[in-house]
């Protein structure tokens, strides 16, 4: 485990990841099952096709959590995730890297925590942003 | 993919759909317990062992194996299953984004109701089509009824 | 639910009450998850066709369970299964999915079978019956056999 990120350690414009994640049809399957989401277009290649897509998809659900690990990973133990967002704009291939970064846009004291407000999003291998999004962590002061 | 439906049950359904906004409502029960938080974490390949070794997770101080924020993202707590039923006229559906916050920390053996409304209904025309975008609210509480975290989410229905 | 099966209601030759069902892509998958098997083979196109199958295939546990299901429903609450085995002999191909939930036409398996012996063991009143599931084409992709106590009427 990578050591406690403190807030006096933090800078704007810092990044954050890069976080690699493989979804394959097996790790697409796993989360079906863990998240009860069924829907063919993830798993059958002959329904995803007729859709006109070009290949079953990686849920948005499961990049959102792949963002939402992202920022855990990052916030540490101490850290605490408060809010996430995230906008499904770009499909993304089962069998393709989906790879998660982030970049410190603010930080702020605010009701006596200590805010860092994130920019975050994951890029497929040709380097799009498929999935914009925005996170915020309270992370622990040195003291 | 052609539609099933015909444009009369279309425009029904579209109808039925707008006086849905802010009336459908679901509420749903989700006793969370160690081997969902671990199937997840597996799932989504999050070696943290805060989500999977009891232990690990009792010594920093909570009482048992943490259940991760982003475990919220999921159908089941933030989505279709917990949503309530809507006409949707058209064949494609598609999740639009969510918006997630996470107010009080959640440990494996809570047990977290979902309460979910349909807030609001967009409706744009589009290059193929009608589009429409549901926005749906979800307020998560634990067996204390404290509210523990509030989703948002939109889901998109083409024509 | 069914009236309780009691053993003097069968004879050698009595027909188990027939199960069927549709074993689709979606529900492969659900059976992966339920029972931790990641086999791609069951449910990503690729895999099954590298391993010389024309698509993906139900996995042979899956037609365990519908036997299982198969004696269970017929023996009914009062009566118990004490042993069931199968072998995988043929394959078979789920339909694909139309729409969300709602699978392609296609064929339907039928879980059957029929009491081979009745008799008694100790105070226990037992059937064995010969059980399989077949496929759309009436072929028995699936034999097998089972033990189950029945209640007595006394």
């Amino acid at each position: 485990m990578t050591s406690q990120l403190f807030f006096e350690n933090v800078v704007v414009g810092m990044e954050i990841g890069p976080l690699v994640k493989h979804p394959t049809s097996r790790q697409l399957v796993k989360w079906a099952g863990a998240s009860e989401d069924f829907y063919e277009i993830h798993y059958d290649k002959d329904f995803a096709l007729s859709t006109g897509l070009p290949a079953p998809i990686v849920h948005g659900r499961l990049k959102a959590a792949f963002l939402g690990q992202l920022m855990t990973d990052w916030a540490g133990e101490k850290g605490v995730v408060r809010k996430l967002s995230c906008t499904y704009r770009g499909m993304d291939l089962v069998g393709e890297d989906v790879i998660c970064k982030g970049r410190v846009t603010q930080k702020y004291f605010a009701d006596g925590a200590n805010c860092i407000e994130c920019e975050i999003w994951t890029e497929n291998q040709k380097g799009e942003r498929t999935t914009p999004g925005s996170a915020i962590v309270v992370l622990p002061s040195r003291g | 993919m052609s539609s099933s439906l015909s444009e009369a049950e279309k425009t029904r359904l579209l109808e039925d759909l707008r006086e849905k906004v802010d009336k459908a409502e679901k509420s749903v029960v989700i006793e969370i317990d160690k081997s969902m938080v671990r199937r997840f974490a597996q799932a989504i390949e999050d070696p943290n062992p805060l989500w999977q070794d009891e232990e690990y997770a009792k010594r920093t101080g909570s009482g048992g194996i943490l259940v991760p924020p982003e475990f919220f993202c999921t159908s089941m707590m933030s989505g279709g299953g917990c949503r309530p039923e809507v006409p949707l006229p058209y064949d494609r559906i598609l999740d639009g984004g969510g918006d997630w916050e996470f107010l009080l920390p959640v440990e494996a053996g809570d047990t977290i109701t979902s309460s979910s409304k349909l807030v609001e209904l967009r409706e744009k025309q589009g290059k193929s089509g009608k589009m429409l975008f549901l926005t749906f609210e979800t307020l998560h509480k634990n067996q204390r009824n404290e509210l523990v975290a509030k989703s948002r989410g939109v889901t998109i229905n083409l024509e | 639910m069914a009236e309780q099966l009691y053993w003097e209601d069968v004879q050698e030759g009595t027909e188990v009450t027939p199960l069927s069902k549709i074993a689709t892509t979606e529900m492969l998958v659900r059976w992966a998850t339920a029972g931790l098997d990641f086999n791609p083979l069951h449910y990503e196109d690729a895999n099954a066709k590298s391993q010389g199958q024309a698509g993906v295939i139900v996995h042979g546990q899956l037609k365990r369970a519908w036997l299982v299901q198969l004696m269970t429903d017929w023996i009914g609450e009062q009566g118990a299964l004490k042993r069931l085995s199968c072998s995988f002999r043929g394959t078979d191909t789920p339909r694909g999915m139309a729409m969300i939930g709602i699978p392609k036409e296609g064929e339907t398996w039928w879980c059957k079978g029929s009491v081979n012996k009745k008799y008694t063991e100790g105070t226990d009143h037992l059937v064995e019956c010969e059980i399989w599931v077949e496929n759309g084409q009436g072929t028995k992709t699936t034999p097998g056999s089972a033990v189950a106590i029945l209640p007595s009427k006394g």
